[in-house]
């Protein structure tokens, strides 16, 4: 590593932060370097928009585990029989091969902050002026008692696309007329805040299709509401009747346990039992967010609602489903507008490019049954505290089909749009 | 030919028996509709595809002094080959099917109208497509009576005074520097290559087109809620930005 002088900072908060930014394009060794822990929606889009827009000015690097990327949004329509496995996995060929991204296939074990270096799980080190955090997820196994990593072969979670995917693909598949799932949703906050109740719909589609006409889907929330409640209960009472019960806190009074071995839920109401258990547990930000020092107890990573700087680093920055970002959800596409305030971001602090105010947008689309889509967003813009909504809309109860059909085709372009922004041309 | 989705093909030795073969079904199922002949114009009623033609109106011009708009002004269409008028940003799609020799007639036009997409993957044509067949012939024949007339002397995208929503951002020279950083927002949904897949081509537009829409959407003339959203924050300068970043990409 070159004889980068080290600095240590206090740590900043807020507006204030910017002004603390060095200009390391004045550096004489070499270019700038950013290196982005994370090849999903925030972390490859982050790479990407870096590279793009910085040309030869920064080298960029992004470090990923595995060799392909599989959405977790789409993944329910995967499950409803709407799109192949493949259609939903995206390598990372383009980044490396169009944009000069330096791809990483390999896991990152720890963050050095003060050497400012990645550490490999295999020892070596990859050193950054700037580094992007977009782990994504992990999972509270133990959040629910009787639940483990374990348990998860047996009562899938399918909440990280992959395996787990395909694991309750296939017991969905193998669900009988007259069996019953049994679904246990995450408490707030989680990624994808309509997808239980989507995937919900997808399970009830799927039966539907099949002519099962005595199959049930049991909801058990910790929750007392969820996103876009009304819409998916019209719409289960529409297509599904009698097929899919929910049961908030109010009614089940708390969920005791599950267990693998006889695929029950207790419950301070009841036992449930399923054939297909798909247990979601509470979730925090990826295991190297909170190595790195970036979570607070939440176990998500505050940050600078202005720039998505880790309050923690000013030479760090978390995006996507591991930050604390106010009012967004946790959403593919809300990880890649945050990629975009990072990114550029960095560049102005690295390259002196033009750094415009931060702007974020999010929408959800949720695939009810075949053509009826509906749809929640915002736009959003930081405040002192947060990343705060400045606009918002839902779909409306009772719209009519053509307008349903017109989201859900909305959607597929959407996907399409976002997954080349993502992955690259 | 590139044409994967496309069932029948422009040109080429099968296009004379496709066009037989749809020819016999469409008399088969009582429609009037005809090989690309004179006569096919009579069978059509251009009354009627005046009407169909609203729906086409807010992109393509047609008659005396047309103008290209969002779309291509479709003066001289008939017998022209597809992706050349000069000053029109087609999709790369379009221009290599042309020089294949895709041909606009009505049995080409037929096709393209009833699946956009199917027929020229790739197209930048915002346009589901138009499963009537009845509403295609008469538009055909519309069409073939308007086209008849001549464009305006430059039919590139015009400068018309027309005192309209969006006035002020169209008196503005746009910052395409501003447009590209704000446009991060539109591609996370907006293809930058300018493919439509279910999702509406912005790339290559006329700038007061574009800022026209934005406003409609801004003003809820138009009823989308992602873009009504989108709109409510932006401003005069936001949109002449980004008409003059999203005008300036060619599309692929």
């Amino acid at each position: 590593m070159p004889n980068i002088t080290r600095r240590t900072f206090g740590f900043v908060v807020g507006a204030g932060a910017t002004t603390l930014a060095m200009p390391y394009y004045a550096r004489a060794q070499g270019k700038p370097r950013v290196v982005v822990i994370g090849g999903g929606a925030g972390g490859a889009t982050a790479a990407r928009y870096m590279a793009k827009d910085a040309g030869e000015d920064l080298d960029v690097t992004l470090i990923e585990a595995n060799p392909q990327y599989t959405t977790c949004f789409f993944s329910n329509l995967y499950l409803g029989g709407y799109r192949s496995f493949d259609s939903i996995t995206h390598g990372y060929d383009n980044l490396a091969s169009n944009y000069g991204i330096t791809v990483v296939n390999a896991m990152a074990d720890s963050v050095d902050r003060e050497a400012r270096e990645v550490v490999m799980a295999d020892g070596s080190k990859v050193p950054y002026d700037r580094l992007i955090v977009a782990p994504g997820i992990d999972l509270i196994y133990d959040s629910v008692p009787g639940y483990s990593e374990e348990a998860a072969e047996v009562m899938p979670h399918a909440w990280k696309a992959g395996p787990q995917t395909k694991l309750l693909k296939a017991r969905l598949d193998a669900i009988e007329n007259g069996q019953q799932v049994v679904m246990v949703a995450p408490p707030n906050p989680y990624r994808c805040p309509p997808g239980p109740y989507e995937r919900v719909s997808m399970m009830a589609h799927l039966f539907k299709e099949k002519g099962y006409d005595d199959c049930k889907i049991v909801i058990i929330d910790p929750k007392p509401k969820f996103s876009k409640q009304g819409l998916f209960t019209e719409g289960w009472e529409k297509y599904y009747p009698g097929m899919i019960e929910w049961y908030g806190p109010d009614v089940h009074g708390g969920i005791a346990s599950v267990d693998p071995q006889t695929g029950e839920v207790e419950t301070d109401l009841d036992t449930f039992r399923g054939d297909l258990v798909n247990v979601i547990p509470a979730q925090k930000a990826g295991m190297i967010a909170a190595s790195a020092g970036l979570t607070n107890d939440s176990g998500f990573c505050p940050i600078d609602p202005a720039s998505m700087r880790s309050q923690a680093d000013e030479n760090i920055f978390v995006i996507g489903d591991a930050s604390i970002a106010g009012d967004m959800p946790k959403s593919g596409f809300s990880a890649n507008s945050q990629a975009k305030v990072a990114a550029m971001t960095i560049r102005g602090e690295l390259t002196g490019s033009k750094v415009f105010p931060a702007k974020y947008s999010n929408t959800c689309w949720s695939l009810i049954e075949t053509n009826d889509g509906v749809k929640v967003g915002a736009q959003y813009a930081p405040s002192a505290e947060k990343i705060a909504s400045t606009s918002s809309f839902i779909s409306q109860t009772g719209e009519d089909d053509a307008l349903r059909q017109a989201t859900y085709e909305e959607s597929v372009g959407w996907y399409k749009g976002i997954t080349t922004d993502i992955f690259g041309t | 030919m590139t044409g994967s989705g496309r069932s029948k093909p422009p040109q080429g030795p099968f296009r004379f028996e496709a066009a037989l073969k749809r020819n016999a079904q469409a008399l088969a199922a009582g429609l009037c509709f005809l090989l690309p002949l004179p006569a096919t114009a009579q069978e059509g009623d251009p009354l009627k595809g005046e009407q169909v033609f609203k729906a086409c109106k807010s992109c393509h011009q047609v008659g005396a002094g047309a103008r290209n708009g969002v779309g291509p002004h479709l003066d001289g269409l008939f017998g022209r080959q597809a992706g050349v008028l000069d000053g029109f940003k087609y999709s790369g799609a379009m221009k290599k099917l042309g020089e294949e020799g895709l041909v606009w007639n009505a049995f080409t036009l037929n096709q393209y109208l009833e699946k956009p997409r199917a027929y020229v993957p790739g197209t930048r044509m915002s346009f589901r497509g138009m499963t009537n067949e009845g509403d295609r012939i008469d538009v055909i024949a519309y069409l073939q009576a308007l086209s008849k007339e001549a464009p305006a002397a430059d039919p590139r995208a015009g400068t018309q005074a027309r005192a309209e929503i969006g006035a002020v951002a169209m008196g503005m020279e746009g910052d395409p520097e501003f447009g590209e950083y704000l446009s991060s927002e539109c591609v996370t949904c907006h293809q930058m290559s300018g493919r439509a897949d279910g999702i509406p081509s912005i790339v290559g537009w006329p700038s007061q087109a574009f800022i026209r829409v934005l406003f409609e959407y801004k003003t809820n003339v138009r009823s989308h809620q992602v873009m009504q959203n989108m709109t409510t924050n932006l401003g005069n300068e936001e949109i002449a930005a980004l008409a003059a970043y999203f005008g300036s990409l060619d599309p692929q």
